[in-house]
C-alpha cells in the first residue's frame, strides 16, 4: 500500500530489485517487489533495475522486461545454478555498488531472508523485513512493516546510503505492464565467488497443486487431521475442488504429516488468498500471523470456542471427518452443474 | 569445540501484545518474558553437541540488565558459561551483528548456532549479517544439523519455501536453528542451583571495541485492523449457500 505524503523524496532513488524464480520458473511476488520499487522510484523521480541471478536464465530475464524497470540484468554462472547464499548475496551487493543502488529489495520468502540480510551487511546497510506499506514524510521513506506475530505494525525510518528490505506480496500490486526494456548481462568473476558452501541436493516437491502463496484459494488443516491419508483425502481433496493450494498448521508438520513446506503462520508461509479454509485449526496467534489478511475467511472446528472463530467471517461447528466430505459432494456437485 | 549461542529475550509467545495508546511502543506491563524460542533449540542442540564431543557452550546476549534471567535459564538448561553485554540501546539486527562478530573475535568458537529469528521483531536477519561480517559461511532455518567427524563442515537440512534443501557448510559458521531441530529440554531444579554458581560476565560493547549505533528507528507503532462481522452457520448445506451469496464460490 501507497499512501503518497505531501511531498515528493528529497533524495532519487535507485532501487536495484532482486527477482526470484525456482525450477525454470519466475515467483509471481517478485513482482510485487517491482511494484514497491516503481512506488518508491515515481515518489522520488528515480528508477529501478530487476536483477535475475542463476544459471541458465534467459527466459525469466525477458518475462521481466516489461515490469517498468530502466533495465534487467542477468548474472548467469555455472557456480549460481543452486541459491546459494554465500555467492548470491557477494553478486547481489556487487551489482548494488556498480549500480549505484540507494535501496535494494525482494519479496519476503526463505530465498530473500537467506541472501539479503548477507547482502545488506556486505553493504553496511539495515534492513527493514515483512514491509507492507510505503509513505514519504518530510521528504524521507517510512516503512511499514509488520512484527509480533502480526499483532503490530511499526512505522521504521533507515539512516544510511543504502537500504534493503524485504516486502510482502499481498500487499504490493505488480506494476502495469510497459514498454520492454534492455537485458544487459553483468558479468560474474566465477573464481573471484565465496565458496563456503554446497549444495546437496533438495526434497523433490509434490507437483499438481499451486503453493499457497500464490493461490486464490487456500484449504489448510490442523491437528484434527490424525494421518497423511487423511490429510490428502479432506484437506486436498477440498482443495482439489476448489482449484486451490494447500497449507498446514504447525501441529502437523511437527507430527511429520505435512512438509515444512505447507506450514502457514508467523514462521512458515505468509498467505492473503481470496478464500482461506481452516479445518480443523485452533487458531494460535503464531497461525493467524500467516493467513490473516486472507480477504474471506472459513473455519470448521468442533469446539465452539476455538479462537480461529473470532477471525472467521464463517464459522461452522462441526467434525471435520462428518461436514468435509459433505462440503466436497456439494462443491464437486455444483461445479459439475 | 567451543560454540556461542546468541540468545534474545523477548515476550513469552504465549502473551498477549498490545499497543500503547499512544503508539509509543508495546504496553510492558503483566508481560513474561522468555528466552527467544529459536535461541532456546539452538542452545538445546549446543547442547547435545557438547554432550557427544565435548567442548564449551557460551550463551551470549545483548541488551539490559534484565536480560540476565535469560542467561541464567540458559546456565540452567546446560550452558556451561554466559556472556552480558550490557546496552540501554534499542538495537538493530546490524548493529547486534557487529557486537556478535566482536565477540567471536574474543571468543574464537568452532562455530554459531543461534536462532533465525526474533520473535518480537520478527526481522530474521542477524545470523545472516553476522556470517557476512565474518566472512564465514552460514546455514539458515536448520532442522537437521550433522557435524563432520572432524568438525570440518557440517551438513544442514534447511527449511524452505520449496521444502527441504541440503547444504555442507564449512566451518566456522553461523546456522540458525528452525523449529523442527529439536524440543528443547525443560530446566530442572538441580539445573537451576548448579547455574547460580556458573560464571556470567558483564561488559559493554565499548569493551569490545564496538560502537552500536543503531541505524533503524522505530516511529510508531499501531495495532492491525480488526477483523469484523462474523456469521455462524449451522450446516455445511447454510455455509455453501452463504459462500454463494457472497460470491466468493
Ligand atoms: C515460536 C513459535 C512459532 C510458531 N510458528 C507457527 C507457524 O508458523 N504456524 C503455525 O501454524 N503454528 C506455529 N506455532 C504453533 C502454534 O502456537 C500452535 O501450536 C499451532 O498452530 C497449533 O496447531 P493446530 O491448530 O493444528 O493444533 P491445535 O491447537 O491442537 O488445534 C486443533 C484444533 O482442532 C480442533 N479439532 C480436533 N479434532 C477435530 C475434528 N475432528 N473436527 C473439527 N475440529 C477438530 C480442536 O478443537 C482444536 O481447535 C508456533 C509456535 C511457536 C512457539
Ligand atoms: N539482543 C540480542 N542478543 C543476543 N542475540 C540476539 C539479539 N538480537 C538477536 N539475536 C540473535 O539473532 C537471531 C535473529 O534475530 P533477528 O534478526 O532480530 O530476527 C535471534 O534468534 C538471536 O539468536
Amino acid at each position: 500500500m501507497f499512501e503518497p505524503g505531501p511531498d515528493k523524496l528529497l533524495a532519487m532513488e535507485k532501487i536495484l530489485v532482486i527477482a526470484e524464480h525456482d525450477a525454470g520458473q519466475l515467483k509471481a511476488a517478485s513482482l510485487s517487489a517491482a511494484g514497491f520499487a516503481e512506488q518508491l522510484a515515481t515518489a522520488s523521480d528515480g528508477s529501478f533495475e530487476i536483477l535475475v541471478v542463476g544459471h541458465a536464465i534467459d527466459a525469466i530475464a525477458a518475462a521481466l522486461r516489461t515490469c517498468g524497470a530502466a533495465a534487467v540484468l542477468v548474472a548467469d554462472a555455472n557456480a549460481l545454478e543452486h541459491p546459494l547464499a554465500d555467492r548470491y548475496a557477494h553478486v547481489i551487493a556487487d551489482v548494488a555498488r556498480a549500480r549505484g543502488a540507494t535501496m535494494v529489495v525482494g519479496a519476503s520468502s526463505t530465498f530473500s531472508k537467506d541472501v539479503l540480510p548477507r547482502a545488506a551487511a556486505l553493504l553496511e546497510a539495515a534492513m527493514v523485513s515483512e514491509v507492507i506499506g510505503l509513505r514519504v514524510e518530510n521528504g524521507e521513506p517510512e516503512f511499514r512493516r509488520v512484527m509480533f506475530a502480526g499483532n503490530v505494525i511499526a512505522t521504521v525510518r533507515i539512516d544510511g546510503p543504502v537500504r534493503v528490505a524485504t516486502v510482502r506480496a499481498a500487499a504490493f500490486a505488480a506494476p502495469a505492464a510497459s514498454a520492454e526494456c534492455p537485458v544487459e548481462g553483468v558479468s560474474v568473476d566465477e573464481a573471484a565467488l565465496p565458496a563456503f558452501l554446497e549444495f546437496v541436493d533438495r526434497e523433490a516437491k509434490a507437483a499438481g497443486r499451486p503453493d499457497a502463496t500464490e493461490a486464490r484459494i487456500v484449504v489448510s488443516g490442523g491437528r484434527a487431521l490424525k494421518n497423511s491419508g487423511d490429510f490428502e483425502r479432506l484437506v486436498g481433496g477440498l482443495a482439489d475442488a476448489l482449484g486451490g493450494a494447500v497449507g498446514s498448521s504447525r501441529a502437523l508438520v511437527d507430527a511429520g504429516i505435512t512438509p515444512n513446506s505447507l506450514q502457514v503462520g508467523q514462521t512458515g508461509k505468509i498467505v492473503a488468498p481470496d478464500l482461506y479454509i481452516a479445518l480443523g485449526i485452533s487458531g494460535a496467534i503464531q497461525h493467524m500471523a500467516g493467513m490473516k489478511d486472507t480477504k474471506v475467511i472459513v473455519a470448521v472446528n468442533k469446539d465452539a470456542e476455538a479462537p480461529i472463530f473470532e477471525v472467521s467471517d464463517y464459522g461452522l461447528v462441526a467434525d471435520v471427518y462428518d461436514a468435509v466430505p459433505r462440503l466436497i459432494e456439494r462443491i464437486r456437485g455444483e461445479t459439475s452443474n | 569445540m567451543k560454540i556461542l549461542i546468541p540468545i534474545k529475550r523477548v515476550p513469552d509467545a504465549d502473551t498477549r501484545i498490545r499497543v500503547r495508546a499512544d503508539g509509543s511502543g508495546i504496553e510492558d506491563d503483566g508481560i513474561k518474558f522468555a528466552v527467544n524460542p529459536f535461541d532456546a533449540i539452538a542452545l538445546e542442540e549446543a547442547i547435545r553437541i557438547r554432550e557427544a564431543r565435548g567442548g564449551e557452550v557460551v550463551v551470549a546476549t545483548i541488551g539490559g540488565g534484565e536480560c540476565a534471567e535469560q542467561l541464567r535459564n540458559g546456565l540452567a538448561m546446560g550452558a556451561d558459561r554466559a556472556v552480558l553485554v550490557n546496552t540501554a540501546d534499542t538495537l538493530d539486527s546490524l548493529a547486534v551483528a557487529r557486537i556478535l562478530a566482536a565477540l567471536w573475535e574474543r571468543e574464537a568458537p568452532a562455530f554459531v548456532l543461534m536462532g533465525k529469528q526474533a520473535i518480537d521483531d520478527d526481522s530474521n536477519q542477524a545470523g545472516q549479517m553476522l556470517a557476512a561480517l565474518l566472512g564465514v559461511g552460514q546455514a539458515t532455518f536448520v532442522s537437521k544439523l550433522e557435524l563432520a567427524d572432524d568438525g570440518s563442515s557440517a551438513l544442514c537440512s534447511r527449511e524452505t519455501d520449496a521444502g527441504i534443501e541440503r547444504v555442507r557448510v564449512k566451518l566456522p559458521a553461523v546456522t540458525t536453528a528452525d523449529l523442527r531441530l529439536n524440543e528443547p529440554r525443560y530446566v530442572s531444579l538441580p539445573g537451576i542451583m548448579k547455574a547460580k554458581k556458573k560464571p556470567l560476565e558483564e561488559i559493554t560493547p565499548a569493551d569490545l571495541g564496538v560502537v552500536v549505533a543503531s541505524r533503524t528507528h522505530y516511529l510508531r507503532y499501531e495495532a492491525p485492523p480488526r477483523r469484523k462481522a462474523r456469521v455462524r452457520v449451522a450446516t455445511v448445506d447454510e455455509l455453501v449457500d452463504k459462500l454463494r451469496e457472497a460470491k466468493v464460490l
